[in-house]
């Protein structure tokens, strides 16, 4: 009996961290991933609809209320969608303003992109564990998992978009030649050591991404896990630890999309500057 | 977890929403943010310049009715004293028209009497020569006498 609790359990959580996978399956060819073995057999060539879907969502959401709010923009007095949308830009240009140091007219709307998209994806996360599961069971889905942050596909792509714009603007601001010399010269001015600040430059700039990518899934993931086995308990047990993890999470939530945000600016500021 | 094609999709999506965001939700809502920052910054002037014009204003009509009041406490001044120098002049005035009607009845008076003693005079001397003439019926010459009895008159 006991092992067949563990064993439910450990299929439990499995199941709730499996993405729906579409992909290119040797055997089955193009089709859904009905197991996770599948899924994990159908290699690189393979996309997760439901991060996909739900990030997707997520930023047309992000996108359609602040567009909405700027066509109705005036500069009289704001009121409802208006005021919530000018004090979140406003906290972006805070940001960027204290944390940029470049000229650059679009680090705003990066910012703000980051930090919404991150914020609304991240907030999936209050939806109790079992509602869309189920939900897309009844659909015929097996697999369903809304937080698009919790796939580190998700965060590393993110955070791979950020990586583009550092190497963007770097050959912007400075030419490739500029940067090439960066990536040579420093820390070390001195033509022999050009080869070991080479390592030690290109380390710490793919180190970026990846780091930005790996500490936004691995909170995400973390919190995840833990909501899922609090979801084991039993149902009247289950709200004694899952209101104070969802309280703390109203904090984890927007503080992991100002970290990913303020980094990206910050690192973007870097890119910016000549050395 | 899996590493596939949904870290692409996903650069790709954020890419669009960062184009979308650039182009289309930023600026209006910065423009009409900053905007209004400039508004409520012209208005901020414009009320500390209408309370300092209001103090310049208060400080000018004060002094105005300052200075009227004063003008006003100098004319009734001005007024009191040309109505005492009138009050003077006319009772001047009038002691002076008493003093000449008081000269004038006194000349006449004057005259009356002078008039008075030259008609006595005449009378007089008329009544001695008729007198005389009575006295003395007919023995005197009125011609002979007249410069005497005449130079008598005067002495009177």
């Amino acid at each position: 009996m006991a092992a067949d609790n563990e064993v439910s359990a450990i299929y439990y959580i499995q199941h709730h961290l499996q993405n729906l996978t579409f992909g290119k399956h040797p055997e089955n060819g193009w089709s859904l991933a009905s197991t996770s073995t599948e899924a994990t057999e159908m290699g690189f060539w393979a996309i997760h609809l439901d991060t996909m879907g739900w990030s997707i969502g997520m930023g047309a959401l992000f996108l359609w209320l602040f567009h909405k709010a700027g066509k109705a923009a005036t500069t009289g007095v704001p009121s409802g969608l208006q005021n919530a949308v000018e004090m979140v830009i406003e906290f972006v240009e805070n940001l960027t303003r204290s944390t940029f140091h470049g000229h650059n007219k679009h680090i705003g709307p990066i910012a703000l992109t980051l930090f919404m998209w991150i914020l609304l994806m991240n907030s999936l996360k209050i939806i109790p564990v079992d509602y869309f599961p189920v939900l897309f069971n009844k659909l015929g889905l097996e697999y369903m998992k809304i937080v698009p942050t919790t796939d580190v596909n998700a965060t590393l792509g993110m955070a791979f978009g950020v990586f583009l714009m550092i190497l963007y603007y770097s050959i912007k601001v400075k030419g490739a030649g500029g940067f090439a010399k960066e990536l040579s010269l420093t820390p070390f001015n001195h033509w022999s050591l050009i080869p070991f600040n080479l390592v030690l430059e290109t380390v710490g700039l793919i180190v970026k991404p990846i780091s930005l990518g790996l500490r936004l899934f691995g909170n995400m993931f973390a919190g995840e896990v833990i909501f899922i086995l609090i979801a084991l308990l039993p149902f009247w047990a289950i709200w004694l630890l899952d209101v104070p993890w969802a309280i703390f999470h109203i904090l984890v939530v927007s503080l992991q999309a100002f970290i990913f945000t303020t980094l990206s600016v910050v690192y973007l500021s870097a890119a910016h500057e000549h050395h | 977890m899996n590493i596939n094609m949904t870290l692409i999709g996903q650069t790709i999506a954020f890419a669009i929403f960062v184009w979308f965001c650039i182009k289309y939700v930023w600026p209006p809502i910065s423009n009409a943010l900053h905007e209004r920052q400039k508004k409520i910054a012209d208005g901020l002037d414009a009320a500390s310049r209408a309370t300092r014009d209001l103090e310049l204003a208060q400080e000018r009509a004060e002094q105005t009715l300052r200075e009227s009041k004063e003008q006003a406490s100098q004319i009734l001044e001005q007024a009191n004293k040309r109505s005492n120098q009138m009050i003077e002049e006319a009772r001047e005035q009038a002691r002076a028209e008493g003093e000449r009607l008081v000269a004038n009845a006194k000349a006449e008076i004057e005259q009356e009497v002078n008039r008075a003693k030259d008609e006595l005079r005449a009378q007089v001397s008329h009544l001695a020569i008729v007198g005389a003439e009575r006295v003395l019926e007919a023995s005197v010459d009125e011609k002979a006498h007249r410069d005497l009895l005449d130079k008598l008159a005067a002495e009177l």
